[in-house]
């Protein structure tokens, strides 16, 4: 059997990818297979009880809270993919088209170092720059703007967006960048010889075939910003938390496993469908051009 | 010439957060807030003297390091596989494996700690933290991986097996030298990203706290807070000295490797 495997090119692959696939098989498909079933069961205290039951998915129906705050988690990952994307197409523009193709490297790097660093000390010193006596205040107080404050900058939705949007711009700027790296000069000579002005050139030659970085890039900062918890329980304030909050607390204070469970498998497939939705309308902009 | 002045006010907006973090960190003042009141190191001192910090910087490199070791390991067989091989259902098998680079860390979190501890019954520890940042880690070894590894000429390994080494000594003695700044780069950003890990190790971890988990608790308290300044500029000049020497020599992997530098290993 061994023998038969590594003679073969597909079968040499095939061994070489199990160990990685079989990790991501365990540690990933298997917790996500059991975290639903276990969204199907009760907890009392510390004792599970394994009879099926959809009592958690009623409850996340019944209560207006869970509703409301997959409603305002939804939102609030939608704005940020939005306003992230949306800063980050000039960046990834200008490394493309205007950085010389030695510097290109350097500029992404100083792109993606702050991403690097720990991402609770950098939410946490976002509350430092928009707090009641932050640098922001202060600096506008001193300069003789404002007269009082500003407080609708922290410990609201607006905070946990401008934090959010900061942490996952460069998850933004990277597929982006690579898409825009992948189109053919030639063609916008071509549109520019036709006729076609700069912006109208940007508009039907650009655009378009940047179009599989953009769609990329709303997926890769979509998803994952529903999953966190750290900038809405440090910046939100009490109207700001999100579903995340949540299934922290009923996992970790409140004991209730199963409930938990129950709204990540709500908030993962909302996540999911909207995605789906997402690359089914572009999904003229992602049929292979190459 | 207008893209090139956004360009460096977006710069600007994503290293503000960042410049501010050793300035109150030598700041002569409890309250985190400007105008500064005098220069110390007194916050620094204070890392000096605490145990309990000690020990969750022991944990986290602990963690750090066992992390960056197997998913480098994790990534070096993917990306070779990807590389060098063809194999049934390619694709849907790479996706699958990159699939953690999306998942919300939280989904993550939660489904790990079900199944430890409700299912197996097991204790939370350390090697629970490992087992999913080596999850989380593994896409981005890959990513990393794969410029090394790509463009990389089988011939060179069929030489060498044509003149009689075997198949794991062709790919120790050609292969490996050729794609080393790649491995250590892979394991640089697995250290990193491992380090700094807090939603999935707030989860996760059992009595020993890892560090970010313990700059969590400080946070509470504002007294502490010029402590978790001082202890955050420690940990952002590591992470920039650790990244740049991955920088430095994923670009040295990818000469070496005969791949033109697209720069960004994402």
């Amino acid at each position: 059997m061994f023998n038969k495997l590594t003679s073969s090119e597909g079968g040499r692959g095939l061994l070489l990818i199990s160990p990685p696939f079989f990790y991501a098989l365990l540690l990933m498909a298997f917790p996500l297979g059991a975290i639903i079933l276990f969204s199907f069961w009760t907890q009392d205290f510390m004792d599970v009880d394994t009879t099926f039951t959809l009592n958690n998915y009623r409850q996340i129906i019944e209560q207006p809270i869970y509703g409301a705050l997959l409603q305002r988690s939804l939102f609030v990952s939608a704005v940020v993919t939005m306003v992230t994307v949306l800063l980050a197409f000039p960046i990834a523009y200008f490394v493309s088209f205007h950085v010389r193709p030695d510097r290109k490297s350097l500029w992404l790097f100083l792109i993606t170092i702050p991403f690097w660093t720990s991402y609770l000390i950098r939410v946490f010193l976002w509350k430092v720059i928009l707090g009641y006596n932050g640098v922001i205040n202060t600096g506008l107080l001193n300069i003789g703007l404002i007269d009082e404050p500003l407080t609708f900058i922290l410990y609201n939705i607006n905070a946990v967006i401008i934090t959010l949007a900061h942490a996952f711009a460069p998850f933004a700027i990277l597929p982006i960048f690579v898409a825009l790296e992948k189109i053919d000069r030639s063609l916008l000579e071509a549109s520019r010889d036709l006729g076609e002005n700069k912006v109208m050139t940007f508009f039907r030659v650009t655009l378009p075939l940047a179009m599989p970085g953009v769609v990329a890039a709303v997926l890769i900062v979509f998803i994952p910003t529903i999953g966190d918890y750290v900038t809405p329980e440090l910046m939100g304030g009490a109207g700001g938390k999100l579903i995340a909050n949540m299934i922290q607390t009923q996992f970790l204070a409140l004991n209730n496993a199963p409930l938990g469970a129950a709204l990540a498998v709500v908030a993962m497939l909302s996540v999911t469908a909207i995605s789906l939705v997402f690359i089914l309308l572009n999904r003229r902009w992602l049929r292979g051009r190459s | 010439m207008s893209l090139r002045i956004y360009a460096i006010a977006y710069l600007v907006f994503l290293y503000a957060p960042i410049v501010l973090l050793p300035i109150f960190a030598f700041n002569d003042a409890t309250i985190i807030a400007f105008p500064l009141s005098g220069f110390t190191t007194d916050w620094f001192g204070e890392l000096m003297t605490n145990r309990s910090l000690h020990t969750a910087v022991k944990n986290s490199l602990f963690i750090a390091v066992m992390t960056a070791v197997l998913s480098t390991l994790l990534g070096i067989c993917a990306a070779r596989a990807g590389a060098m091989y063809h194999f049934p259902v390619k694709a849907g098998i790479m996706g699958f494996i990159m699939l953690p680079l999306v998942l919300p860390e939280i989904i993550v979190a939660v489904s790990l700690l079900v199944v430890v501890v409700q299912i197996f019954d097991m204790g939370l520890s350390n090697w629970t933290i490992i087992a999913a940042h080596v999850l989380i880690c593994t896409p981005f070894c890959i990513a990393i991986l794969n410029g090394a590894f790509q463009n990389l000429d089988p011939s060179l390994e069929e030489a060498a097996m044509d003149l009689g080494e075997s198949r794991f000594s062709a790919f120790r003695l050609v292969t490996l030298p050729l794609v080393m700044p790649g491995i250590i780069s892979s394991m640089l950003i697995a250290f990193t990203i491992s380090l700094d890990e807090f939603i999935i190790a707030f989860f996760l971890s059992g009595t020993s706290q890892t560090m970010p988990v313990y700059i969590w608790g400080l946070m509470r308290f504002p007294a502490s807070l010029p402590v978790v300044m001082a202890l955050g500029t420690i940990m952002v000049a590591l992470s920039i000295i650790l990244l740049t020497i991955a920088e430095l020599l994923r670009r040295r992997g990818m000469a070496r490797a005969g791949v033109k530098d697209k720069g960004g290993f994402l």
